[in-house]
């Protein structure tokens, strides 16, 4: 098939899956997660032909002539607004992780919503499950809602394929939104919980927020270049150039500038950066799965990838090196996001707070190599994250889920996500153990034998050699804390002994939660040995950084090579070794019931970081209170009620009264006395003049007699 | 001959016992007997006005069998109704006879 028209084909089986899960399979769950995995893999084939194809055309050719094609959609004007699909070489590395975690994913939610556990005891849809009883023993129960889960997942599947091949804007926001609203609906996939309830909606309406800036960027460059389409934009000289010299009339930023910022919004919003990070760490109320696929593999890398992609707008303008004012922004933002989110990161408690922060945090890393200028850096570490920050979460889930076991076999309360309740899992649970470590130090950037090392080093590299100090110090102690925190986590989780009944009871979980665990751990280790730089010393140009001159095919000019420098490297081996052995130290042996150490040697900045810098109570105060204000007190009780309603209600009392006055004062009287006087008049005339029949022939005769003489005389005297 | 005046004025003097007897008689079939004395005044007018002015023609005399014929069949009926209605009121007295008084 030609790879033209099997790009078109990528997002449409797992649209195909929701649609007939959610149609037809909703009550027999093993076909739903059938159809849904079916979905998966198909598309996961389709994009493996399309990358293989890719890497044969190589970069030159693909960068010119990318696969795909357009098709008329919308008409403006003389011509149309076309839409299509396009695979350059970005597209092609993103499709490849892109598909490989979602099938991973899909397959991990078989295991992770207990296929093949009896029906719970009390389990209710909306509520996670808790339990059925077999031969006396309380074991895991299966998920209610299972099928619902398999349907939202393969249409945020379709999504996010959606948003990679698309060859424009628009198409790339509708699947930008349509992640959203998937992530909406898994977040509170337990929508019983009040806890679920209140994440899915902040959620949804913090990344609006970023949604609605970046639809006016959107709307922006449509307006300034008449298309969306990614080549006519990035590719065109000279619609760069009109767009860098045009003033956008707003702070003296140039419209190229503008429209950068505003898209960038956008990704502040997806990606949870600081300001608008808040929705992310509340997102992990979904089930692990969903914290894995969409926020941690998928859906904020879309922001990333939305940055990347308009990159040649975000640097036009600017001479080699130098940046752009929309390229400081988003540095800024997006090392303060590294550090920030890092150092709340060190201070909580449950398993998968620490990893939600982790991802804002490494986001931060992408966001400010984007604004560096670090193209392929940034665009490697967001394949490399992919991988283990997927890892990192279904790792977190399957040990939850081995906690789980152990709460039901003891009976106690405990809350299962908490890691000072764990504790010694190593041995209870080896193959989780091995793969959360893989992805940890991977995370934590640990040399040479894990991605996460390539892709941190390439930023710091990029960074120092650009000369952007602030931002490679700030990453730098970023990575200090993430090494840190990293440690803390694996130590407090997996070593030591048990520091509860429950975490000495818990055990490995089925072959459908760890074979994901293993694939993925396979590429957090290798994938970065795609992209070692040439003159790395020793290791350098043995394997050819082949994801480096692959990546750099997408933009329109070649990249310059980075000059080795010791400095980076030996930052950046001892931040993550030193981050690694003092969480390891502090963490290793920590006894039942201890306190945080660190809470004592912080005091109060631990409970600062705890309650992560209380933004969220000043969101609160500040947009969310006064919002509720205006809906419920303004425009509710005052406007609508007292001003609307009391408008109308006088309107009703008003006709009330013309029509009671009508009715009382004229139609009764007048109009029924009328009718009513003439018939009571007849009746007392009646009464009146009745006693001349007296029934009587002879007085009749007489009155005749009467009249007729006066008559007869009248006319006889006329 | 006698002036027709005394012919008239005969027949007027009949009516008029007639009419007050009609008037003024308790007992209805003496009232009915009043309705005949008035129809014969009238024959007689009849019959005076055709003496006296178109001897020659029939149409007076015929004019007089068709009251005599009337007055017959009207009294016939009249009997029957004073029959029926003392046979329902057992009253012959007129002016106690209020049956249809309002």
């Amino acid at each position: 098939m030609a790879m033209d028209t099997l790009v078109w084909l990528l997002p449409l089986p797992p649209l195909l899956a929701f649609f007939l899960i959610i149609l037809f399979t909703y009550p027999k769950k093993g076909l739903s997660h059938s159809i849904s995995i079916g979905a998966a893999l198909l598309s996961w084939l389709g994009s493996m032909v399309v990358f293989f194809n890719a890497v044969r055309k190589g970069a030159e050719g693909l960068g010119e002539h990318p696969f795909g094609s357009a098709v008329n959609w919308l008409p403006v004007g003389k011509g149309w607004f076309q839409i299509g699909v396009t695979v350059d070489p970005l597209t092609a590395v993103v499709l490849f992780f892109v598909s490989i975690t979602i099938l991973m994913i899909t397959l991990y939610s078989v295991g992770y919503h207990n296929f093949g556990q009896p029906a719970g005891d009390h389990d209710r849809p909306g509520l996670p499950p808790e339990g059925a009883t077999q031969d006396g023993h309380r074991v895991p129960s299966i998920e209610p809602l299972y099928s619902r889960f398999f349907g939202f997942i393969s249409l945020f599947a379709f999504g996010m394929y959606t948003l990679v091949v698309s060859d424009n804007l628009l198409t790339l926001f509708v699947g930008w939104e349509i992640m959203g609203l998937c992530s909406y609906l898994l977040i509170g996939f337990w929508y019983g919980k009040l806890s679920a309830r209140a994440a899915m909606i902040k959620a949804f309406l913090v990344t609006r927020i970023g949604d609605v800036f970046m639809l006016l960027g959107i709307a922006f460059l449509y307006s300034a270049t008449g298309t969306l389409n990614f080549r006519e934009i990035f590719f065109n000289e000279e619609v760069l150039h009109q767009l860098t010299t045009t003033p956008a009339g707003f702070l003296g930023l140039s419209s190229a500038g503008l429209i950068g910022i505003l898209l960038f919004i956008g990704t502040v919003g997806k990606s949870a950066q600081f300001p608008l990070h808040v929705w992310l760490p509340d997102a992990m109320e979904g089930p692990t799965p969903v914290s894995a696929m969409i926020h941690a593999a998928t859906m904020v890398s879309a922001g990333v990838y939305m940055a990347i992609r308009i990159f040649p707008l975000l640097s036009a303008g600017a001479e080699h090196g130098a940046l752009t004012s929309p390229m400081v922004v988003i540095a800024i933002i997006g090392s303060f996001t590294a550090l920030f989110a890092a150092t709340i990161s060190v201070a909580q408690r449950d398993i998968k707070r620490v990893l939600a922060y982790s991802t804002i945090s490494q986001l931060g890393y992408m966001v400010a190599a984007v604004g560096i200028g670090a193209y392929v850096a940034a665009a490697f570490h967001l394949i490399t994250h992919a991988f283990f920050k997927a890892l990192l979460f279904l790792g977190s889930g399957s040990v939850i889920h081995g906690m789980e076991h152990g709460v039901y076999h003891t009976g106690d309360h405990l809350d299962a996500q908490d890691m000072f309740n764990m504790g010694g899992l190593r041995s209870k649970m080896p193959v989780t153990f091995w793969t959360f470590l893989i992805g940890g130090l991977a995370l934590s950037g640990f040399p040479i034998v894990t991605a996460g090392f390539w892709s941190k080093d390439e930023i710091f590299a990029d960074a120092f050699a650009h000369g952007h100090l602030a931002v490679f110090i700030t990453l730098a102690l970023a990575a200090l804390l993430t090494a840190f925190y990293t440690m803390r986590q694996i130590s407090l989780t997996f070593l030591g002994g048990s520091r509860t009944k429950a975490a000495d009871h818990a055990h490995e979980t089925p072959w459908t939660m760890t074979l994901p665990l293993v694939v993925l751990s396979v590429f957090a280790i290798s994938f970065g040995w795609l992209g070692i730089p040439e003159h790395f010393p020793l290791l350098g140009g043995i394997i050819p950084n082949w994801l480096g001159d692959f990546i750099a095919g997408s933009l329109p000019h070649s990249l310059v090579e980075i000059e080795f420098n010791w400095i980076p490297l030996a930052t950046s081996l001892t931040v993550a070794l030193g981050g690694l052995t003092l969480g390891w130290l502090i963490y290793r042996d920590l006894p039942q019931g201890a306190e945080d150490p660190i809470k004592k040697w912080l005091g109060p900045v631990y409970t600062l970081l705890e309650n992560k810098y209380y933004f969220d109570e000043f969101y609160d105060r500040v947009f969310v209170k006064p919002a509720t204000w205006l809906a419920e007190t303004f425009t509710y009780k005052w406007l609508d009620r007292t001003v609307i309603d009391g408008f109308l209600h006088s309107v009703a009392r008003a006709a009330q009264a013309i029509g009671s006055f009508l009715r009382n004062k004229i139609d009764l009287p007048i109009i029924n006395g009328f009718g009513d006087a003439v018939g009571e008049l007849t009746a007392k005339a009646g009464e009146r003049l009745r006693f001349i029949q007296t029934g009587k022939v002879q007085q009749y005769m007489l009155i005749a007699l009467v009249v007729a003489f006066g008559t007869l005389f009248y006319f006889l005297t006329q | 001959m006698i002036p027709l005046s005394w012919y008239l004025i005969f027949a007027a003097a009949l009516f008029s016992i007639g009419l007050y007897g009609v008037l003024a008689r308790k007992n209805i079939i003496a009232i009915l007997m009043s309705i005949e004395l008035m129809l014969t005044a009238i024959n007689i007018n009849f019959i005076a006005f055709w003496r006296y002015s178109l001897p020659g023609q029939m149409a007076g005399q015929v004019f007089a069998v068709i009251v005599f014929a009337v007055s017959a069949s009207e009294v016939a009926v009249g009997l029957a109704l004073v029959i029926s209605l003392f046979r329902r009121v057992k009253l012959i007295a007129a002016d106690e006879i209020n049956l249809l008084k309002w």
